[in-house]
């Protein structure tokens, strides 16, 4: 009984912790999608809030803190609340199981960087709640009671589920590699250069792009395109409500790329030996160090996601919608049987 | 709709079907992007300098500390949006007459430049000046005295004038 509250006092801390950081992550990732977007158009961008503008973002949530908020008479109003707090809820969800770092040893007892990192499934419940953050922005464009809000809606659905059978699949590859459902067991078998992005190059592409589409990313951010669908799912939304889909977009993207990083490119693995920095596994230095290499990876990916949003077009809805099922799936599907029979033939 | 023709696989060729090449050649373009100069200007500190050919705020030409204009009322007449509104009387000036009223009202003022363009002593001219801001719609009607400028500041346009009326 004793044990169980020290652990959750553990667990509570954590979680406040990773909680801050992830809400600044997502303020980060709006100053760096405004200052790269402007860079790219041959524009400054924020720099007037603060050093470099880097307190925009935070100007921003403060501006959408004392906005109104509007609620259409028609709408329904508890699920129009709702949406929002389950859009940033399950974002911020997430990260329950990702691993910052391995681990820190205080005292002959292991502190795993992370809420939960070891969790056996911690896959699947990625998977998990990223589907239901569907149901955050299908309940906003339903409750609205706006037609472009609920055709937002309905394209949210329809898309992220499409895309969600190629990402899952995709990931099989990487279940089948490292034999377990944990994100610290998959990257603890990434050690020494083993990335998986080596050994799963077409699990990783589709992986990549499927991650987009789960976004609501451009290219594939179908549910708020302006020209046809005014604001998509947030057209009615205002204020701090809007705020909220705001921070989980952003948040989204951050988890996608830790993802990413934790799957495909090593995780908090350093990309040299840590024999060379001469600190011993579970010191405090080496935590510091492979946070600071998993930062770096997810920082890039970031990046990444913002740049390909200011390069390419938005799709078409049926182009969308056939990438997802005739080329993605069959493609991810062919990625499952070449890893079996490669694992079979060479273990 | 004949969707026989010209579809999408007769339009590409493999590799740009497959979209990857294409997406890296649209990143790399961005990317040179990101590396060339700004075009921003940062206002409030670095502000634009126009040209003689700008047609900014009318003002009337001081020279000699009194205003050139007679009062001949060609300008007001002329006014598409009715602005300008000038009352004459008699000085002891060669000139004779001068407006004892002046007042263009900024609000009505559409910056079409026939005043600068009918007036016979070049006496109105368009200046430089693009920061027209007033808080209330009184501070909006300019009077001579908001009005006169010296003639050193107006060569640019007054040269301008000259050169292509």
């Amino acid at each position: 009984m004793n044990n169980l509250i020290w652990i959750l006092i553990e667990a509570l801390i954590k979680a406040v912790v990773i909680l801050n950081v992830i809400l600044l992550g997502a303020a980060t990732s709006v100053y760096l999608e405004r200052k790269i977007s402007a860079v790219i158009q041959d524009r400054i961008g924020p720099n007037r809030v603060g050093p470099f503008g880097v307190l925009q973002p935070f100007a921003d949530v403060f501006k959408l803190f004392f906005k109104e908020d509007i609620v259409p008479k028609a709408s329904d109003k508890f699920f129009h609340s709702l949406a929002p707090i389950i859009s940033l809820g399950v974002a911020v969800a997430v990260y329950a199981v990702i691993p910052f770092a391995h681990y820190v040893e205080i005292g002959g007892t292991k502190y795993y960087i992370g809420i939960a990192p070891n969790l056996n499934i911690g896959l699947l419940f990625i998977l998990a709640m990223t589907s239901v953050g569907v149901y955050g922005i299908t309940l906003a464009g339903w409750s609205s009671n706006n037609k472009y809000s609920l055709m937002g809606g309905l394209r949210s659905a329809a898309q992220m589920i499409s895309y969600e059978l190629s990402m899952g699949l995709s990931l099989i590859g990487i279940i089948l590699i490292s034999g377990s459902f944990s994100l610290n067991d998959i990257v603890i078998g990434q050690a020494n250069w083993k990335w998986n992005v080596f050994l799963q190059p077409l699990g990783f592409l589709i992986f990549l792009v499927s991650a987009f589409a789960e976004t609501n990313r451009a290219p594939f951010d179908l549910p708020e395109a302006e020209p046809e669908l005014v604001g998509g799912y947030n057209t009615e939304y205002s204020g701090m409500k809007f705020g909220m889909f705001f921070l989980a977009e952003y948040a989204n993207m951050a988890t996608s790329s830790a993802f990413i990083t934790l799957l495909y490119f090593g995780g908090w693995q350093l990309p040299f030996s840590p024999d060379l920095l001469g600190l011993a596994e579970g010191s405090i230095g080496l935590a510091v160090a492979q946070f600071l290499v998993f930062f770096i990876k997810v920082v890039f990916f970031i990046m990444f996601f913002i740049w390909v949003r200011w390069s390419i077009p938005r799709f078409r809805y049926d182009q969308l919608m056939r990438l997802g099922w005739k080329v993605l799936l069959p493609l991810s599907l062919l990625n499952v049987v070449l890893t079996a029979a490669a694992i079979l033939i060479f273990k | 709709m004949n969707i026989e023709h010209n579809i999408e696989r007769e339009r590409m060729t493999f590799w740009e079907r497959i979209y990857l090449p294409e997406i890296a050649r649209g990143l790399g373009l961005t990317f040179r992007r990101m590396l060339r100069p700004k075009m921003t200007r940062q206002y409030p500190e670095e502000r634009w300098e126009p040209l003689g050919s700008y047609r900014g705020r009318p003002v009337l030409v001081e020279e000699d500390s009194v205003e050139r204009c007679v009062a001949c009322g060609l300008c007001a007449r002329v006014c598409p949006a009715l602005a300008i509104e000038v009352q004459a009387s008699e000085t002891e000036l060669d000139k004779e007459r001068f407006p004892i009223k002046f007042e263009i009202n900024m609000l009505r003022c559409i910056y079409c430049g026939f005043c600068e363009e009918v007036c016979p002593e070049e006496a109105i001219v368009m200046s430089k000046d693009y920061e027209l801001v007033f808080t209330s719609p009184e501070a909006g009607i300019m009077d001579k005295a908001k009005l006169l400028v010296p003639i050193a500041q107006l060569q640019d346009r007054l040269e301008f004038v000259r050169r292509y009326r």
